[in-house]
């Protein structure tokens, strides 16, 4: 689903670089479930932003589906982005003047689906995530749990290949962090390719494999107890 | 174009309009401002060019009035300083060289009586006059009529006098037409009153009388004070003024150049200075108008820029979840166009509104300084569509802004 090889990616700061991605390899099938591991400034950001084709690479090869990504002007990398991949952030990044109903049909909007038959899926999903409840509700009418399930919920309504969350339990508590930890791996269990950034340990060991970043390489890569359980 | 019918479109436009009120309101009030001063300025400036019209009234504008002075030349064996007078002669020359340029030609003469009529007695103008002179001003006949031919034919004692000389010289409620008055001792028949004239007044109050019996009365022989000279359709009347007055120097001996024995008053001229300050002023007006359309467009797309800055990390967002560039342009300009075009149409109704107001306070009665005051409907349209296509353009800057900013960067954008 993800293949990576020898990718490298640096930031000019003025008059130098800082070279961030060292040559990276990662190949991640289908159905997986990873977390990337890593303290600030490991270099984990960037290689989602890579991933989720918010950001563009130097060098290496990229393939999304089996498609290379090379030469992506906008408009194609956000056709692949909404056909692709859904994004969970760690500040939920809903839009505040729409409803949960709305936040969630929005992708379907971009998609060109027409009002009606986007509002039935997004409801669909809402349901998913126990929120249909809170449908016309703003999200400053929500708790943090219910904004992340809200935002996960518009990351699923796609149908994308890949789920890429972005610590997506960085705002939250320890009871919502398990909620929405729940949620992800009832998505990956139905088969969806989920692809978590965290610094958490706990976050981590929920998910089925572990690729630890350190200064711009991978240390180590494998399998937790979760994967073995299965 | 298909976006621009979708009802999608448009809720994503409502949904963005109402989340940043502040900026809707100020942004159409810049706007609103232009065309509101557009509207009100053109109607201002109509109205005024109305009240000029007003002012030139039932008087024919195509006119020249002619008279003698003496000469200051010697001419022929002529000295210089000589006086002459124009006569019935001029008159028929005139009227057989100018057939086709001419269209009405009034000789006149004038004198001042003393007029009685039982106890009571003014000092007025006497006027000898054809009847063609209705024609060059039309008289507001209150009653009766004016002179006509017959009353020229057969050296008619009557008269035509006007309302005020009428109050002056009858008792409330009197009927005029048909009574005498005593004219220099004379006794006229009252055959019409008239009202006071819609702008110019050549005469004031004037007891009008028939040209021939003027002459016989105040034994004029063919002599006349002066003439009025009315040009056909399509003249150019000043070109017709000096042909006439070089015409009227050969047949009185006068120097062809010799400025000052003919006076002569073009009315046409001074009505196309008239309008010539009247142009100026509309050019004035289209200029202001038009560059405060312009600064109220750049408000906009100044206040689309700063929201668009705000707006960056919902942008973002957008584009993550699969907003294409162009997608995001088309939808920060049609907010821009769709705030020109309601801040457009409510300076427009606001406008018209001044207008109106303007209309029925000062915009009616004798002296109102602007009459009927209102713009063209094609002129509202012309300017309204510029303003959506200067909306349009100016949203083309915050709509690049929009998309230039990489989603990533948008993102972090807190």
């Amino acid at each position: 689903m993800i293949e990576i090889k020898k990718l490298h990616k640096s930031y000019p700061i003025g008059k130098d670089s800082l070279h961030v991605l060292k040559g990276i390899d990662l190949h991640i099938k289908e159905g997986e479930f990873v977390s990337i591991m890593g303290s600030s400034g490991s270099g984990k950001s960037t290689l989602l932003n890579i991933v989720g084709l918010l950001d563009v690479h130097d060098e290496g090869e990229y393939y999304l589906n089996g498609q290379l990504i090379k030469d992506m002007n906008e408009k194609k990398a956000a056709i692949l982005r909404n056909k692709f991949l859904g994004f969970v952030f760690q500040s939920f990044n809903l839009i505040s003047y729409k409803t949960a109903l709305e936040n969630v049909a929005l992708p379907l909007y971009y998609k060109g689906m027409n009002r009606k038959e986007r509002l039935k899926v997004a409801l669909e999903y809402l349901e998913k995530v126990g929120l249909k409840e809170w449908a016309n509700h703003l999200p400053n009418e929500l708790s943090g749990g219910q904004k992340q399930r809200v935002a996960i919920a518009r990351a699923l309504v796609t149908k994308p290949k890949v789920v890429l969350a972005d610590e997506p339990t960085g705002a939250l508590d320890s009871t919502t962090t398990d909620s929405v930890m729940d949620l992800l791996k009832d998505i990956n269990d139905e088969g969806m390719t989920v692809f978590v950034i965290t610094h958490e340990e706990e976050v981590a060991e929920q998910t089925k494999r572990i690729v630890r970043l350190k200064d711009g390489v991978i240390i180590s890569d494998e399998y937790t107890k979760a994967a073995k359980a299965v | 174009m298909k976006f621009l019918f979708d009802s999608d479109t448009w809720q994503e436009i409502y949904g963005s309009i109402r989340k940043n009120k502040t900026r809707t309101i100020i942004t159409i009030i810049g706007v609103l401002w232009g065309i509101f001063l557009l509207v009100v300025l053109l109607g201002a400036a109509r109205g005024m060019e109305n009240g000029f019209k007003k002012v030139f009234g039932d008087f024919a504008t195509n006119s020249v009035f002619v008279w003698t002075q003496r000469t200051d030349t010697p001419f022929k064996g002529f000295q210089k300083g000589r006086r002459f007078r124009l006569n019935m002669n001029d008159i028929e020359a005139l009227k057989s060289e100018y057939k086709d340029e001419i269209k009405l030609l009034a000789p006149r003469n004038q004198t001042n009586n003393l007029i009685v009529h039982n106890f009571k007695s003014g000092d007025f103008q006497v006027s000898g006059d054809y009847p063609v002179l209705d024609q060059i001003q039309k008289k507001k006949l209150i009653s009766g009529r004016f002179i006509n031919q017959n009353d020229i034919l057969s050296y008619g004692k009557v008269t035509v006098i006007s309302e005020d000389m009428y109050k002056q010289l009858f008792d409330k409620g009197e009927v005029a037409i048909g009574q005498y008055i005593k004219i220099n001792a004379i006794n006229y028949k009252v055959i019409g009153v008239y009202g006071p004239s819609n702008g110019i007044d050549l005469d004031g109050d004037t007891a009008y009388i028939p040209f021939s019996t003027f002459r016989k009365v105040y034994n004029r022989a063919n002599k006349i004070d002066w003439m009025v000279i009315t040009g056909a359709e399509g003249i150019d009347i000043e070109q017709l003024e000096s042909d006439v007055l070089l015409t009227l120097k050969s047949l009185h001996k006068v120097h062809p150049e010799d400025e000052r024995a003919f006076g002569s008053f073009n009315l046409g001229t001074q009505i196309e200075k008239f309008m010539g300050f009247l142009k100026g002023m509309q050019f004035l007006t289209w200029f202001v108008g038009i560059a405060t359309l312009i600064a109220g467009v750049f408000a906009i797309g100044n206040i689309l820029l700063i929201t668009v800055k705000e707006r960056t990390k919902e942008i973002g967002i957008r584009r993550a979840l699969g907003a294409t560039p162009k997608s995001i342009r088309q939808q920060i300009i049609l907010e821009a166009v769709f705030l020109t075009t309601v801040a457009g149409m409510l300076g427009i109704v606001f406008g018209s509104l001044i207008l109106y107001i303007i209309d029925s306070t000062v915009g009616s009665g004798e002296d109102a300084a602007l009459v009927n005051p209102t713009v063209n409907i094609p002129i509202i349209f012309v300017a309204f569509a510029t303003l959506i296509v200067l909306g349009t353009l100016i949203g083309l800057i915050p709509a690049h802004m929009a998309t230039i900013v990489k989603p990533i960067e948008a993102l972090r954008e807190e």
